[in-house]
């Protein structure tokens, strides 16, 4: 799995006004599909499609009881502790490219050798 | 006061290399191929090294950031199958501070001509990240981020 897809997922997310609107009105707390439709002059069915980009982003969950689906920020998603990681990760991909670099120097020096 | 917290996460990487396993593997195991690749990059001074490459042998890297801040690795091998695996645990310290103790692994694969290298860290990651009330901060980077991809990309109407 290529690592930098959550991320990308994330900031898919948050690129749309209704979504961050609908992620606005979920950290005043858990709201109900139709609470969240009602600010947004915005069909049900738009509003279930933007709920699933925000769930596949990881930023928050839903589940049902009975008819009423009720959507909540997933808790920690967006702690900074994610922006650590990826700084580390991003420091291991610059290394792994001066890796490859040193690597392909190398190659290149025993082949002006023979 | 620092309030006290730890924060867990994992992360895998996985590249190829026209190299076969013994020589990527060689860049890890020895001083000299390390030095050409693991330690800092520009705007990074070395300040103290030791490399000592076997199961219970300990690595350190200080160095001096051009922005005065002061970073150190220290590692500790754990488990090394020759040009297969490696396995070490360290610590990371930014100006004295302990901000991480994660655990690593690196295995090299036969791929073709060349070397596939995977490479996963689980990390917990200590104190101080969550200080400026953690999820208001994180959505501000986002959207920060989130500003700065977009006025990178061509517009739209």
């Amino acid at each position: 799995m290529n690592p930098a897809v959550p991320l990308d997922r994330v900031f898919h997310a948050l690129a749309d006004p209704a979504r961050r609107a609908m992620l606005e009105r979920l950290t005043r707390g858990p709201a109900s599909v139709s609470e969240l439709a009602e600010p947004l002059a915005m069909s049900l069915p738009g509003v279930v499609q933007h709920l699933a980009v925000l769930e596949q982003s990881g930023l928050v969950t839903s589940r049902k009881a009975g008819r009423v689906r009720t959507c909540q920020i997933a808790a920690g998603a967006l702690q900074p502790a994610e922006q650590w990681i990826n700084e580390r990760r991003i420091a291991w991909e610059r290394r792994l490219d001066r890796l490859g670099d040193y690597l392909a120097g190398e190659t290149q020096m025993e082949g002006n050798e023979r | 006061m620092t309030r006290r917290n730890v924060v867990h996460g994992t992360f895998s990487l996985e590249r190829t290399y026209d190299a076969p396993p013994a020589r990527v593997f060689a860049a890890f195991s020895t001083l000299e191929g390390k030095a050409a690749w693991f330690e800092g990059g520009d705007g990074y001074t070395l300040v103290e090294r030791r490399f000592d490459f076997r199961e219970g042998g300990a690595e350190r890297a200080t160095g001096r950031w051009d922005n005065g801040t002061v970073s150190q690795f220290d590692a500790l091998y754990f488990d090394i199958v020759p040009d297969e695996r490696i396995v070490y645990a360290y610590e990371m310290r930014l100006n004295g501070t302990k901000i991480s103790v994660s655990l690593a692994t690196i295995e090299f694969q036969a791929a073709g001509a060349g070397a596939r290298l995977l490479l996963s860290e689980t990390g917990a990651f200590l104190d101080g990240y969550d200080d400026a009330g953690s999820r208001e901060h994180g959505t501000n980077f986002l959207m920060d981020r989130l500003g700065a991809s977009l006025s990178r990309a061509p517009q739209t109407a």
